[in-house]
């Protein structure tokens, strides 16, 4: 069954690496949903963070396409219940309807938002959190003139990760530590090896 | 001072910082890897490295070729006979892209290049410059690495990356592109240190203990184990302890067309060619041995034919260097992750001794029937057209199996790799993966260069000849022996196997027209035979071997003869056609 799943991938910060990455996805023809690269817990190190609707089998083959890369370190894969994930909101509305036909107060309590900016001519409010809540204050705001709307993309923590730091230090390493694990995906599936 | 040290340069660790161009640092790198020969063509954006290859002529050899795409397949070849890593030189723009075919080609079939190309001054980057080309994104998809350097300051530490990523692990080619400003920059050398190691690269995976017992455990309790082997083992150079593997555990093993010559074709254990125009055995018996091991391989669909048909009975042991290749196509019950040179002495150790004799002659059975439907009538055919079989048996008998063979794409590949027989490992060059017809006659010209001392012979269609037949002016300047055998069936005949099986005979533009080629390579001044008659074929390639300076033989053989057997696309590998 195809579903959503969030690729996590520690790289150098390499001009063209985004390109070698991004490749891999288009010449499979699979879209990506979401694509958002940002420094990581490590020094030096680069988080890419991509979204797509895909199949494990498929998206196991596309992690290790990706780690092929020479600049890149690792990826992983995960659904969404096993990361936490949040996207930012933007939207920018005339300030007289809005303060006028809306309860600006209610608003802001009960989609968690804030106001970034305040004119006379208009209004940005901000609001982080999964796609459905951002997408519930559009609806909300969007018969009131609303002038612009933009939406970052997901950023995501993945819940039993340790972090990069110990990993990066047996990447660094001449000779890889022997516990170093080579094949975690593999290991997962322990029915595979009923011998 | 520094003048005369930089007109006889040695400047491998030089005492003192000294000042050096980023032309002469890409060249003193070349000299710190080893590299003998580099095949090239200059233009504007190179031309500072061009001037500095003026004071090094005599420590690197330039072969001067007639198209970047033959200097790329000069440099597979000479890749792929020396077991070192290719060296070629571009321009920027068309000189670039007309490398991309070769880069393609030398991705998918693991062959360690370093290509350099010139590009525009760093000031006239994205400006639509003259021979400008964005060729570090135009090459992406097909290397396994590439960098633009913009400062000549970069060039040791950049080339020392290049060289380490382009031989090691799965090999693969990589594309330096050097800004102009860069090439004439001069910058304080410091020497050039090798690489060898890059953080976020790790060439080998960890072998793992335990997956090499369960794989043993799989060997030791199969009935009808069957290796089948890939290029992997010529490119870890692991042929000895391939050939221990197998004797010790009495295995039979076929071969994909990349791992052709790793093991000698007379090895009695040796049962023959995978994949669509494999051998019947090795075909069929895959849909029944019990434990398939694949070494160095990557289940390509031309081995596989349809997968969901494919050794579904079959438990997979799969030895690869590249974890991606695990599971890709066709899911392994064992992955044995490593450097086959390692892995293979850690399963022979483990795997108990045994013949399988009756196994073994299951395939000898199949043979006998091949042989007998298919292979007779193609090397010993009593009357009619020449055959392509029979020409490749006759240089058998001449070349006794120590010739490099070098062949293009189409019906003649698949009759030379089914029949030409080989004793030495990297003795057979083709371009399996791409299929780039073309490929031969500048692969040949680098594979005499990579393997001076041994015969090499081309063999090449009436098609891919005329594909880059410009290299025959490589061939005559740079007066290197090259043995050109053309089997001329006067049709693109792969394609018009297929359209007379599968297209109901409708020979769409399959019909293609030679000039006179004895006249063409006399132009270049090179010696050249024609023959369509059975009776002079031995004479006239015993001719061709015994001639010195290059040769062309062109042999006429049957218009409309067809290569089999052949497991139809679509069909799996027990679908497979004797006729």
């Amino acid at each position: 069954m195809k579903q959503e799943y969030t690729i996590t991938v520690y790289t150098e910060n390499q001009v063209g690496l985004l390109n070698r990455i991004a490749i891999i996805f288009s010449r499979r023809k699979i879209n990506i949903e979401s694509l958002n690269v940002s420094p990581s817990e490590a020094e030096g190190i680069h988080r890419f963070t991509i979204v797509i609707n895909e199949f494990e089998e498929v998206v196991r083959k596309l992690c290790r396409q990706i780690e092929r890369q020479v600049e890149v370190l690792k990826a992983y894969f995960n659904t969404g219940d096993e990361i936490v994930w949040q996207e930012l909101a933007l939207y920018k509305v005339p300030t007289d309807e809005v303060a006028e036909k809306l309860q600006v107060e209610r608003l802001l309590r009960e989609f968690g938002a804030r106001a970034v900016v305040i004119r006379k001519d208009y209004t940005i409010f901000e609001t982080t959190g999964h796609r459905e809540e951002t997408d519930k204050l559009l609806a909300v705001l969007a018969p009131y003139g609303l002038i612009e709307f933009v939406r970052s993309a997901r950023v995501a923590i993945i819940k039993a990760s340790n972090g990069f730091h110990e990993k990066l230090k047996e990447f660094e390493a001449v000779e890889p530590a022997s516990e170093l694990i080579e094949n975690e995906f593999l290991n997962k599936q322990a029915e595979v090896f009923s011998m | 001072m520094m003048q005369a040290e930089l007109t006889k340069p040695s400047l491998a660790t030089p005492q003192h910082p000294i000042e050096i161009s980023g032309s002469q640092a890409v060249l003193e790198a070349f000299i710190a890897e080893g590299v003998d020969t580099i095949f090239g063509y200059p233009g504007g954006a190179i031309m500072p490295i061009y001037d500095a290859l003026y004071d090094y002529h005599e420590r690197l050899k330039h072969i001067l070729v007639r198209h970047e795409q033959g200097g790329i397949h000069a440099g597979q070849g000479y890749a792929r006979s020396s077991g070192r890593t290719g060296v070629v030189f571009a321009t920027s723009g068309p000189g670039a892209t007309n490398l991309v075919t070769g880069l393609a080609d030398a991705l998918i079939d693991s062959t360690p290049l370093v290509c350099i190309t010139g590009q525009v001054f760093a000031h006239l980057l994205g400006t639509d410059a003259f021979q400008e080309t964005d060729i570090i994104n135009i090459t992406t998809p097909v290397t396994k690495w590439n960098y633009q350097v913009t400062d000549a300051t970069e060039i040791p530490q950049v080339l020392a990356k290049a060289f380490f990523i382009a031989s090691t692990g799965r090999p693969g080619p990589v594309l330096i592109d050097i800004a102009k400003n860069a090439q004439l920059q001069k910058f304080s050398y410091t020497g050039y240190t090798k690489c060898d190691h890059i953080r976020s690269y790790r060439p080998k995976p960890i072998v793992r203990k335990s997956y090499i017992e369960e794989a043993a455990a799989l060997i030791n309790e199969a009935k009808k184990p069957f290796v089948i082997f890939g290029q992997g083992v010529i490119l870890g150079r692991a042929e000895e302890e391939f050939k221990a593997f197998i004797e010790k555990a009495g295995l039979p093993a076929a071969w994909t067309i990349l791992g052709l010559s790793a093991l000698p074709t007379s090895h009695p254990q040796n049962v023959g060619m995978l994949g669509m125009h494999g051998n019947y055995g090795p075909n069929v018996l895959t849909n029944e041995c019990d434990v398939l091991i694949a070494v160095g391989m990557r289940f390509d669909d031309r081995v596989t034919g349809r997968l969901d048909k494919y050794a579904k009975q079959a438990k997979l042991i799969h030895l690869d260097i590249d974890p991606a290749e695990i599971d890709k196509n066709v899911k392994s019950t064992v992955p044995v992750w490593g450097d086959c040179k390692e892995t293979l002495p850690l399963l022979t150790a483990l795997v108990h001794e045994k013949k399988h004799t009756n196994w073994l002659q299951t395939f000898h059975n199949y043979t006998r029937e091949e042989h007998e439907i298919v292979i007779n009538q193609e090397l010993h055919p009593a009357s009619g057209e020449i055959t392509m079989g029979e020409v490749v048996e006759a240089l058998n008998e001449l070349t006794k199996g120590d010739a490099i063979i070098v062949t293009d794409v189409g019906q003649h590949q698949m009759v030379a790799c089914r029949y030409a027989k080989f004793n030495e490992s990297k003795s057979n060059i083709t371009s399996g993966g791409l299929g780039t017809m073309g490929f031969a006659l500048p692969a040949a010209i680098g594979a005499k260069f990579g393997a001076p001392h041994r015969e090499v012979v081309a063999i090449i269609g009436d098609g891919g000849f005329q594909m880059t037949l410009q290299e025959l002016g490589t061939i005559m300047q740079a007066q290197v022996s090259v043995k050109m055998l053309i089997l001329n069936n006067r049709f693109l005949g792969m394609v018009r196997q297929w359209q007379q099986l599968f297209h109901d005979k409708r020979y769409s533009f399959v019909d293609i027209q030679s000039p006179d080629y004895v006249q063409l390579v006399k132009a270049y001044g090179i010696e050249g035979n024609s023959v369509d008659d059975r009776k002079n074929l031995k004479e006239a390639l015993q001719k061709m071997l015994d001639s010195k300076d290059s040769y062309l033989l062109e042999v006429m053989v049957g218009k409309e003869d067809n290569v089999f057997p052949m497991v139809p696309q679509g069909c799996s590998v027990s679908e497979i056609r004797l006729k």
